[in-house]
């Protein structure tokens, strides 16, 4: 009797609050990421991070206007632009005006489109994109437009950042290119030919090969191939069991030299490489965890750790995304009128939890931020990832990576 | 030259971890005519068993234990599953195997999740064995080379020197036969089918820290096993080993050598058309031979169908 009692009071209690949020007229985000599928892990991980930056950086604080709380409203996509666009549809309906997506920049294409035709023909309606992994450089430069801010750094400045440590590095003379044969794998190859010719010509490409995605069973043979090539490093967009197993082919081949990545970490991947990994393998990645850049940001992630010991903060930009968006909408004095929002984030210039200043650059809403090189190890790390004792340690940092690149991008403003 | 060893080495671990899939595969089609579909997920199985193993006791017990498991699942999936849908005939049992190579997935994916897992070689075999011009040859995959040889010495002996061995190689022919003389064939096919999975999930135990261990690791293997089989030679154990490392050898010697459709083309007396980026005929002329090494076995598989229908060491017609 007593623990019905417990129980009958749990559940008033729940109500109650769940009321009183209700009540208190929230500010909504729709999460639109892949939260079934191959890729759910991923998705799941970002919508736990965005659900605890809301509530640990934004509700704990009172909120924005003075007392509006953020909620994260997620919708399954599987990963499919066409299923984006009817979430995206299914999410206006119900009166959210801020969309955050990430995964797969295919999705962030489709979106960022029908963002821009909704606005067009709803002005009173408008809502406002946050991307915050999509990184293909197109959604900055020729398909830009006014409602699209992307908060990760993207493919062509983490190649610019990554080809600015290697040209320092004397003893790099030959350089290895692998990925997997889609537009992605395909960018990136295309990208480090073009930044390592301009920066350090002396440098031969020694390879420039694509693998069939998702379909090579066994790495070996590229493995030796690379071996056989001399190179110094290589250079990968590869993820997923790709990236694992591409990985694990070069170093049980005996490569020792760097192995610089774009996604070789969590989702099972940290742990699977576990201690082979320690020395060669190297991310590009915005936001430093290890070592902490600030006691609040321990803190955040001690409480992240507590409340998620199962997951990893995976895509660190997320906890910016909360923050600027909640700085904006302050700024605006709305959260309705989205050109007033869009203006207050065009130019906002941000101190992250990170330890990074972000600057949301005005001409073509692109964060500018400082673009860390990571090192896979078990030494110094404070917050692992997979729990396996492993993380990714701060080895060197551009900062403010390619603040002056050029943008083909023409905004047109309301 | 010495990257011509290694690759020769390579591909013959790729080879003899394909002949421990394909071996069992074989017996079983050819006895019982079924195409089980589902083959590749019993080795996907002994992977992860393996790895749930690992994590409480190591490796070893798990080398031993898992395929067991997996052996039994099998067993019972024939004398429980198979058997029931084999009287309404051949469609139905291959439904029946498909079914199950998606079920087995889900169940994976559910109890062990989308991840990766950190199935990792025993730390007593986490050395190179030797190396040759600087390529590292480990010695796990010395120790992948003797499982795979050995496992097929002992089915070569039970096959030919023993009793059983004797009625398996009868009923592969003309199972009525072996029927009307009063040997149980249905125990004989769950045996088979039995250790058959069994060895698919040994497969998988070696494999799993090599090529990793995810919930795709079954499909990508999954056609390249029937192909195996067909190219050898139904219910022939040469056969499954000859065709296994043909392919094997194949797919490492495709995958190493960067020789494009343009030399080739120019070695032939063609001339590159001068706009190559217009050109209809780019995508040929920029082709390379790692490109279109997957799709080398299938050839082959199509070759040996048009001039040797019953496989390289088979006796009947595929």
């Amino acid at each position: 009797m007593k623990k019905l009692t417990a129980l009958l009071l749990g559940a008033l209690i729940t109500i109650s609050s769940a009321v009183a949020a209700w009540a208190a007229d929230t500010v909504k985000i729709a999460f639109i990421d892949p939260l079934s599928g191959p890729f759910a892990a991923t998705g799941e991980q970002g919508l736990a991070h965005y659900q605890f930056a809301a509530d640990e950086l934004v509700n704990k604080k009172g909120g924005v206007l003075g007392g509006k709380m953020f909620e994260i409203v997620p919708f399954d996509n599987k990963i499919s632009p066409k299923e984006s666009l009817i979430q995206l549809k299914v999410a206006i309906d119900q009166g959210i005006r801020f969309i955050a997506q990430g995964n797969s920049s295919g999705v962030a294409n489709a979106l960022t489109d029908a963002i821009k035709k909704h606005n067009k023909r709803n002005p009173d309606k408008r809502v406002l994109f946050m991307n915050y992994s999509a990184v293909d450089p197109a959604l900055t430069n020729a398909k830009c437009n006014f409602w699209h801010f992307r908060f990760d750094a993207n493919a062509d400045i983490k190649m610019d950042a990554l080809t600015d440590i290697i040209a320092k590095k004397d003893e790099i003379k030959k350089v290895y290119l692998i990925g997997q044969d889609y537009s992605f794998g395909k960018a990136v190859a295309a990208a480090a030919v073009k930044y390592i010719g301009a920066k350090r010509p002396d440098i031969e490409i020694v390879g420039n090969e694509l693998h069939p995605i998702g379909k090579v069973k066994d790495f070996t043979p590229y493995a030796r191939k690379i071996m056989a090539s001399g190179a110094d490093a290589i250079i990968t967009g590869n993820w997923g069991s790709d990236m694992v197993g591409l990985g694990k082919s070069v170093i049980a081949s005996g490569f020792k030299k760097p192995i610089y990545t774009y996604y070789a970490a969590s989702t099972g991947i940290t742990k699977t490489f576990g201690a082979d990994g320690k020395g060669p393998l190297k991310l590009v990645q915005e936001g430093a965890i290890n070592p902490s850049p600030s006691e609040r940001l321990t803190a955040y992630m001690k409480a992240f750790k507590a409340k998620h010991p199962g997951k990893d903060m995976g895509q660190p930009r997320i906890a910016n995304v909360i923050e600027m968006l909640a700085k904006a909408i302050d700024k605006a004095g709305s959260a309705t009128d989205m050109v007033a929002v869009a203006s207050a984030l065009e130019g906002m210039e941000h101190d992250s939890i990170f330890g990074s200043k972000i600057v949301m650059r005005a001409q073509d809403h692109q964060a500018i931020q400082d673009v860390h090189i990571l090192a896979h190890t078990d030494e110094g790390i404070d917050f692992d990832l997979d729990n396996s004792g492993y993380g990714l340690k701060v080895e060197s940092t551009v900062k403010m990576a390619a603040a002056d690149s050029e943008t083909t991008c023409k905004m047109k403003r309301p | 030259m010495s990257l011509v060893l290694v690759n020769l080495l390579d591909g013959l671990v790729t080879g003899l971890l394909l002949f421990m899939l394909c071996s069992g595969l074989t017996l079983i089609f050819s006895m019982m005519g079924v195409l089980n579909f589902a083959h590749a997920s019993f080795y996907m199985l002994g992977a992860y068993f393996a790895y749930q193993i690992s994590t409480y006791v190591g490796f070893w017990p798990g080398l031993i234990i898992a395929p067991v498991i997996v052996g039994v699942a099998g067993a019972l999936v024939e004398r429980y599953g198979l058997r029931r849908v084999h009287k309404f005939g051949h469609v139905p049992e291959l439904i029946f195997t498909f079914g199950l190579a998606l079920l087995i997935e889900e169940v994976v994916q559910f109890f062990w999740g989308k991840s990766q897992m950190a199935f990792e070689e025993p730390e007593i075999l986490r050395f190179a064995a030797f190396s040759i011009a600087g390529n590292a040859f480990p010695a796990y995959k010395v120790f992948m080379i003797f499982v795979a040889v050995g496992i097929f010495l002992v089915l070569l002996y039970i096959l030919t020197r023993t009793r059983v061995g004797m009625i398996i190689q009868a009923a592969l022919s003309y199972p009525e036969t072996v029927q009307n003389l009063g040997h149980n064939v249905p125990l004989v096919f769950m045996g088979v089918f039995g250790v058959g999975t069994a060895l698919a999930g040994l497969a998988g135990v070696i494999a799993g820290p090599v090529l990793g261990t995810f919930p795709g690791m079954a499909v990508v293997l999954g056609t390249i096993v029937f192909v195996t089989i067909v190219v050898g030679g139904l219910g022939s154990l040469w056969g499954a080993l000859a065709a296994s490392l043909l392919i094997g050898w194949l797919q490492t010697f495709a995958a190493s050598y960067n020789v494009t459709m343009r030399d080739v083309l120019t070695t032939l007396g063609l001339s590159e058309p001068a706009d190559l980026a217009t050109s209809a005929l780019r995508d040929l002329w920029t082709l390379t031979l790692p490109q279109i090494g997957p799709i080398l076995p299938y050839l082959l598989m199509v070759l040996v169908l048009a001039f040797r229908p019953q496989g390289l060491f088979g006796k009947r017609e595929t």
